[in-house]
């Protein structure tokens, strides 16, 4: 069996070794494309999100990659955002009023908590799974898990039929969203040790 | 809920483990990559390599170390020594490491803090700070003071100060190091801790004098640390990672087990 191609989407953010290594150990063959053009005709797309989010949808634009995105989801291609990758499918977010991909209905705002919670939030925390259980989780429990996570702002949305994941950290909140072929998750998978490998990993073999 | 981070620390010298575990059935005790993967088999929560090299020559040996860890360990990697400019962030960051602790460079250039932040993200700048006691302030406040060098020379700041400063600039989380409890095995500066803690919003991680694990235990319920990084305690295998997170789970705090 070939290794499917995997396009890890670097808009020029830089630092995209660990999320590239992590996807061959999960069995994938990955390029970093730079442009859409590089692009080309992969299995998946892969958009690890990085920095602050003005930056980001800054550099996504520039590079045309914004549309590409918004095209690539609206054809139910398969695709996996992580962190920045999770928030920027929103229509908009509160760190610096940035206006992004609007794919998924909702905003990203920043974590609404008394000082006694610490910001970022910083480490592993708990996933409870929500909705159909999905090949994707295979071989994790769907409450019992934990993911390593970084950030400071997380997302809203009204569309309840979206929303994989939920995490707690003061109150709950979206931790993963999916819809069709869809996957975005606000932890950082490859980062995670073996349960975090997992997901990639049967996300890997669903192509 | 949030986990509290057991962070095993280990410093490299021209890309070499001093000080390393006896693990048993490492082929190379003394490869910094070997001792990751058993860190991370032990449920480490996250890894710091500090690189005690001395010249730049050795330093590109770190950067191989870096890369042949970032492969085979998928857990967060933080590496600190000997970072000044943007430049050798970056590097770092793109050689796999996942935050850069700063020091030094931070109290000589206060603006690298912030310019690193905006431009990679306060996620991946973590300061350092070294804090020493000196004398309470009129009031009888206990102050700390920061200190570079080992504790040897004194930056002329003080500690709490220093602290709120480094967040306003764009750390994501500071690591620190009690001067005085480090190395004594007699526990953390739990009052540092606790004092550093109530004046920043970013994660604190406690460091220097871990000698039990009563000690973790302390640091996290009373000293208000997100995460403990220890050396020696899980180096000379007094303890391993999971006994130090049994310890704290059984003190009814959350952990990753």
């Amino acid at each position: 069996m070939t290794q499917p191609d995997i396009a890890v989407i670097d808009p020029g953010m830089g630092n995209l070794r660990s999320v590239c290594k992590a996807w061959e150990h999960a069995g994938a063959a990955v390029r970093l494309c730079d442009s859409p053009e590089a692009v080309g005709q992969p299995d998946a797309v892969v958009f690890p999100g990085q920095g602050g989010m003005p930056h980001c949808m800054e550099a996504l634009r520039a590079t045309g990659f914004d549309s590409f995105l918004k095209d690539w989801i609206a054809a139910d291609k398969p695709f996996f955002g992580i962190c920045l990758g999770l928030q920027a499918l929103f229509e908009v977010s509160e760190e610096g009023e940035t206006p992004a991909l609007g794919v998924f209905p909702g905003q990203v705002v920043r974590f609404r908590l008394g000082t006694e919670y610490k910001i970022p939030h910083m480490g592993w925390n708990t996933v409870t799974f929500q909705g159909e259980p999905t090949p994707a989780e295979a071989g994790l429990s769907r409450s019992e898990d934990q993911f390593y996570f970084v950030h400071s702002y997380h997302v809203e949305t009204p569309e309840a039929s979206i929303v994989w994941g939920e995490t707690e950290y003061g109150y709950r909140f979206v931790s993963a969203v999916r819809r069709g072929r869809c996957f975005a998750t606000q932890f950082h998978p490859e980062k995670s040790q073996a349960k975090g490998l997992q997901l990639y990993r049967n996300f890997v073999e669903s192509l | 809920m949030l986990s509290n981070r057991i962070i095993p620390c280990l410093d490299v010298h021209a890309g070499r483990v001093v000080k390393g575990v006896n693990f048993v059935n490492l082929i190379d005790a003394g490869d910094p990559v070997e001792q990751a993967k058993a860190y991370e088999q032990q449920g480490a929560d996250e890894l710091v390599f500090l690189d005690i090299t001395a010249s730049s020559d050795e330093r590109a040996i770190m950067h191989d170390v870096v890369e042949r860890t970032a492969s085979e360990c998928f857990m967060p990697l933080t590496v600190g020594g000997g970072l000044r400019t943007l430049d050798d962030i970056r590097a770092m960051l793109n050689s796999g490491a996942d935050k850069v602790s700063l020091n030094t460079a931070a109290i000589k250039n206060p603006k690298l803090v912030r310019e690193s932040s905006e431009k990679l993200g306060n996620q991946c700048i973590v300061v350092a700070i070294d804090a020493k006691r000196v004398a309470p302030d009129a009031d009888g406040k206990l102050r700390w003071e920061v200190f570079t060098h080992g504790g040897r020379n004194p930056a002329g700041l003080d500690a709490l100060e220093w602290a709120k400063e480094v967040e306003k600039l764009g750390a994501g989380e500071i690591l620190l190091t009690s001067m005085d409890a480090d190395g004594t095995k007699d526990g953390y500066d739990v009052e540092l801790t606790h004092a550093v803690s109530e004046a920043v919003r970013v994660p604190v991680i406690a460091s220097g004098g871990a000698g039990t694990l009563d000690h973790l235990v302390t640091v996290i319920k009373e000293g208000r640390a997100s995460a403990v990084l220890a050396a020696s305690i899980f180096h000379f295998g007094t303890y391993s990672i999971r006994e130090a997170k049994e310890a704290i789970a059984a003190a009814g705090l959350p952990v990753r087990l």
